[in-house]
């Protein structure tokens, strides 16, 4: 599978060259592509830093934070936009009695404030974590549940290759954005088995911070409109793959068909499914900031970057862009940093694709 | 090839009783009584046994096992209304479904279509010009752009452009199709306003339409311009190191004309699955694209629909844009082979 091998053409010495060469599985060689695009790298290098502010500023700063409201001073610009005036005018006005005399400073509020008067910035830094826990929780639930399914289908074919392929096409049928609309339209009812579940959930301690039930709603219904990609995804690879010699070899000395679907035929799938996972956080986290756009996501106050655009779009007519700016931007970023490391997986596993 | 066209449309069938069952299923699954819904809770029970009657919702669920015609139950009404154009009130406004379809759907056509356009004579442009001047500054500034172009969330493009264009620059109107001094003024034809403005001879209902219609359909077109320009220039990448590309060169065909036919043209299969996968997405990017610009098309109406548990109205737009959906999809399966003769059906 190495593209850097020496070419073996010609150069005899170059044979045992390649024989005393420790061999390199196909991980590490995929990991030196990774390392060695540009692409990759960037995808990396973004997603890298996303988490990093995930997880330091719940550290730095607790969530109680974005509710800090300073009424006198709400929907102001970011403060590098304002003046020396404006900025000593604006600290005057401040609820924080403290601050009074001394004005403030350059980045103070670097992305404005909002109609209450809380710290956009702030709020768009303790997005991250929601918004990357949400995408990634959506990917792996998808994962499990579409690879599974793919691959009993794919493996086993038959009357359930059949159902399976049909109930993967209903849901492909639908447009998706669509289709999570209903589910989390539907779930968010309060008397609905969903809604209570999640509310079981979303009381305990960590993801209490995370989530608020109709978000962990939307989640859901997220998750279930990524699963028929997986799932065709995995089929995809096991008919790929069950005709090879080395799953016959396999059959023929007597492993027990679970063995030969978890040890032999699922590793050898997993290379697109990986691909696939990345690109998914992305449509994760658009799908859901969507659905909180609509107001059917994660609920106000909760600084989920889809719900802080459904309040900020009321104000862009009147002006005030940067409410809607960054959060924005924010869903942007993570969404090419996955795009990126995606792009950049794919040249790395599966060299052939390479341009 | 005709027998193959009428095999993938007869599989559309099992399709569209899966999505029936899933949407009839879901609906049920809401806790609430319609006929509360519909007639409000001051109703006596009585009024509600008496609608309940009416709306055939007295009926057994999927299939009636307490005697008399088995078929009788409220799914087989369901479809069979559904096949035979009955699609029911809204329980909203009231109106008969297939009124309001006829006003929503060109709205939300015209919006795709005009996207659509943007997307494939863009996004094919810049993936040709981009394959062909390969690692020259236009081409990588043009696929950072594509980069982007498929990371943005479109309602948050809409709102962006809403405030460029129409709070700061007041180029553009912020939304609807006309202007309101203009609804009512005219008959529409085909109800695609830039086509019945030709049509009837009034050019100010085309300009005018043309002018709410333009931010929209570029904010819907963003995301798949930038997929069919990035695909583009990587098919054509592909395709421009074969060996006859360099024959067509070499027997003294110009640049042009061996890019355009014999180049752009072998590179064209992916390229159109792309585009028929986007298909689907500008259905969906409807709905946010229709509600940041207040769109009187098809996705806002679902999603109010949906958002009001006005059952009528999803159970028959949600199967209508399915409809519309999986017969866009088998269309662009089937004209793979008309794009690549080399492709045999069996």
């Amino acid at each position: 599978m190495a593209t850097t091998e020496p070419t073996i053409t010609n150069k005899p010495t170059s044979d045992q060259a390649l024989l005393l060469r420790k061999p390199r599985s196909l991980w590490s060689d995929a990991r030196r592509r990774l390392l060695s695009s540009t692409v990759g790298l960037m995808g990396m290098a973004i997603c890298a830093f996303l988490f990093a502010i995930a997880i330091i500023t719940p550290i730095v700063q607790p969530l109680d934070q974005t509710l800090n409201r300073d009424t006198a001073n709400k929907l102001q610009p970011p403060s590098w936009l304002m003046s020396q005036e404006e900025r000593a005018d604006a600290a005057k006005k401040s609820i924080d009695k403290a601050r009074k005399d001394t004005p403030w400073g350059r980045f103070e509020r670097p992305f404005g404030t909002d109609q209450l008067g809380r710290d956009i910035f702030i709020r768009v830094l303790h997005g991250a974590p929601i918004s990357l826990t949400v995408g990634t929780f959506a990917v792996v639930l998808a994962v499990i549940f579409g690879s599974l399914l793919g691959l009993v289908s794919g493996f086993f074919g038959g009357i359930i290759d059949t159902i399976t392929t049909w109930l993967m096409d209903i849901l492909l049928a639908f447009p998706s954005i669509l289709l999570a609309i209903a589910l989390t339209a539907i779930s968010n009812n309060r008397e609905s088995f969903s809604y209570k579940f999640s509310q079981q959930i979303t009381e305990l301690p960590i993801l209490q911070t995370i989530f608020d039930p109709p978000l962990f709603n939307a989640m859901l219904a997220v998750a279930v409109i990524e699963i028929p990609i997986f799932g065709r995804i995995a089929r995809a690879a096991v008919l790929s793959v069950r005709n090879q010699e080395y799953i016959h070899a396999a059959e023929a000395v007597g492993v027990s068909r679970m063995r030969m679907l978890m040890r032999h035929i699922l590793p050898n799938s997993l290379t697109p499914i990986l691909v696939q996972m990345t690109l998914s956080v992305a449509s994760s986290i658009t799908s859901v900031a969507a659905l909180g756009f609509l107001g059917l996501g994660a609920q106000p106050p909760r600084p989920e970057w889809g719900s802080m655009l459904s309040t900020a779009r009321e104000y862009v007519g009147t002006g005030q862009w940067w409410y809607a700016l960054f959060p924005g931007i924010a869903i942007m970023l993570t969404v090419l940093g996955f795009n990126l490391l995606g792009d950049g997986l794919r040249d790395a596993l599966d060299p052939r694709l390479k341009h | 090839m005709l027998g193959y066209i009428f095999r993938r449309l007869l599989g559309i069938i099992p399709v569209l009783l899966g999505i029936s069952l899933l949407v009839f299923t879901l609906l049920r699954t809401i806790p609430g009584d319609p006929a509360i819904i519909i007639l409000g809770e001051r109703s006596t029970p009585e009024q509600r046994a008496a609608l309940r009657t009416k709306l055939k919702l007295d009926r057994p669920l999927y299939l009636n096992f307490e005697g008399g015609n088995v078929f009788e139950s409220q799914y087989v009404t369901y479809i069979t209304n559904f096949a035979t154009g009955d699609f029911g009130d809204s329980i909203k406004t009231r109106q008969a479904i297939s009124k309001e379809l006829k006003e929503r759907f060109p709205a939300t056509i015209e919006l795709a279509l005009s996207a659509l356009l943007i997307a494939v004579v863009v996004g094919v442009t810049t993936g040709v010009v981009s394959a062909t001047k390969r690692g020259s500054l236009l081409d990588a500034g043009s696929m950072i752009v594509a980069l982007l172009g498929v990371s943005i969330p479109i309602f948050w493009l809409g709102l962006m452009m809403q405030y460029l264009f129409s709070v700061k620059l007041k180029w553009l109107d912020p939304s609807l199709r006309l202007d309101t001094s203009l609804h009512g003024t005219f008959k529409p034809i085909t109800g695609l306003y830039l086509l019945d403005g030709l049509l009837l001879g009034r050019f100010d209902i085309t300009a005018n339409a043309f002018k709410h219609l333009i931010m929209p359909s570029l904010a819907l077109a963003t995301v798949p311009l930038a997929s069919i320009a990035r695909m583009t220039r990587s098919a054509m990448l592909e395709v421009l190191y074969q060996d006859y590309i360099r024959t067509a060169r070499a027997k003294g065909l110009s640049a042009r004309i061996t890019i355009l036919r014999h180049g752009l043209r072998n590179a064209l299969i992916p390229v159109i699955t792309v585009i028929g996968l986007q298909l689907g997405f500008l259905l969906g990017g409807a709905v946010l694209t229709e509600t940041v610009f207040s769109w009187p098309g098809i996705g806002r109406w679902l999603l109010d629909g949906i958002l009001a548990r006005d059952y009528p109205v999803v159970q028959s737009g949600v199967m209508f844009v399915s409809l519309v959906f999986v017969l866009i999809n088998t269309l662009v399966d089937i004209s793979y082979r008309f794009f690549d003769p080399r492709i045999q059906f069996k």
